[in-house]
């Protein structure tokens, strides 16, 4: 038996969350201009051949700029997937399961994505 | 995970239609959640007809005129009938609102009366609110100083004083953090929208000495950034206030203090 306030107290705060409030809201800002970008390179690549697509995205600064949106984009994505699991899941092994599953999944799309880009950046 | 179904025990069944008035005219139908924890019987919706020419305008109103003329086991709480007490807290035609300031001339057609959403019930239209008050409990909503007491007050300024406008007025009646799905799936941990409006009144408050220790309690995912600012407080709020607006403010200082 527990009372009210020290079922509400629980474990205490976690003097935590800023930090993921922040980053969550400062990649979401960046996602507006990196995704402006991404939007841009690949409209203007539509129709292309393959020569004209590699000489465009081994320039550096293109280069850079899809590895900037690729990074920005692939921490929000776990931040918001984060939020969601944890809104919705309330058994704790299957949450601190799908939490784990979630961060091997951004990590994995954004290396390959990364390496996938740097691979035409710096050629066969 | 979130369940979108009630328990098969909670599920709401038809109830009891009761007789009209004899020789009422201008008659209100109005269909109210019952539920009696003595019964083992699910919860019921009963169909009750008030003479409108017999009862004052408000749902409340109505709801003592039933309690009083037809079956006077309806249980609900109601205390100062003026908006100010917050204990006739429901949920009125799909809003959570006081039965004491809301019309029913407000209400097309029938006028549909719930306890307030995803609490627990104790009877009819009475919510189990301790875990509520035990929320705004957690929050210490007392000023707090460590400089030794002056001999008269505490001064503060006009300009110290308005800051408070606005987040005084609460009157703990539960409706905004009823209205809120966060709450509904995580209110063992999310403290909800009216204590976080009671921190940010203390937070805010010029002659308050416990600041930093109130943000470091709050700073948690669950106790404070389970808001998504859905804005079902500021809507349902039947004070005019905004509730969301107060946790937007709790976070910026929390950003304020990290950058």
């Amino acid at each position: 038996m527990r009372t009210p306030l020290s079922r509400i107290r629980g474990l205490g705060s976690a003097h935590h969350g800023t930090e993921h409030f922040w980053l969550q809201r400062l990649t979401a800002a960046a996602n507006v201009l990196l995704l402006v970008v991404l939007i841009g390179i690949v409209v203007t690549l539509v129709g292309r051949s393959h020569a004209t697509v590699i000489a465009t995205l081994s320039k550096p600064l293109v280069s850079v700029l899809l590895v900037a949106a690729i990074i920005s984009v692939a921490i929000h994505m776990r931040l918001g997937m984060q939020v969601v699991i944890e809104d919705y899941v309330h058994s704790e092994f299957r949450k601190i399961l799908l939490l784990m599953l979630n961060t091997f999944f951004a990590w994995g799309v954004g290396l390959s994505s990364i390496f996938a880009v740097l691979k035409i950046s710096f050629g066969p | 995970m979130v369940e979108l179904t009630l328990p098969k025990n909670s599920r709401v069944v038809e109830g009891k239609t009761w007789p009209k008035p004899e020789g009422a005219t201008n008659i209100e139908e109005l269909r109210v959640y019952r539920y009696d924890p003595d019964q083992d019987a699910n919860p019921r919706i009963d169909t009750f007809y008030v003479d409108l020419d017999d009862c004052g305008p408000m749902v409340l109103d109505a709801l003592l005129w039933i309690k009083n003329n037809v079956d006077s086991t309806l249980t609900f709480r109601r205390s100062c009938r003026e908006g100010i007490c917050g204990s006739c807290s429901m949920n009125i035609d799909g809003t959570n609102t006081l039965a004491c300031t809301c019309g029913m001339d407000e209400i097309k057609g029938t006028v549909k009366i719930y306890p307030l959403p995803h609490m627990a019930v104790v009877k009819d239209l009475v919510p189990d609110l301790t875990g509520f008050y035990a929320q705004h409990a957690s929050i210490e909503p007392w000023l707090k100083t460590t400089t030794p007491e002056p001999s008269a007050e505490w001064k503060q300024s006009h300009e110290d004083r308005e800051k408070l406008d606005g987040l005084y007025e609460c009157i703990l009646c539960a409706c905004c953090s009823a209205s809120c799905p966060s709450y509904w799936w995580n209110s063992d941990r999310y403290i909800g929208p009216a204590a976080l409006l009671q921190a940010q009144r203390w937070i805010v408050d010029s002659r308050d000495e416990a600041t930093g220790e109130r943000l470091d309690n709050l700073e948690d995912p669950f106790r404070l950034y389970r808001c998504h600012t859905i804005m079902n407080c500021a809507n349902t709020c039947p004070k005019g206030l905004n509730p969301a607006k107060a946790i937007a403010e709790i976070k910026k200082k929390m950003v304020t203090r990290q950058l």
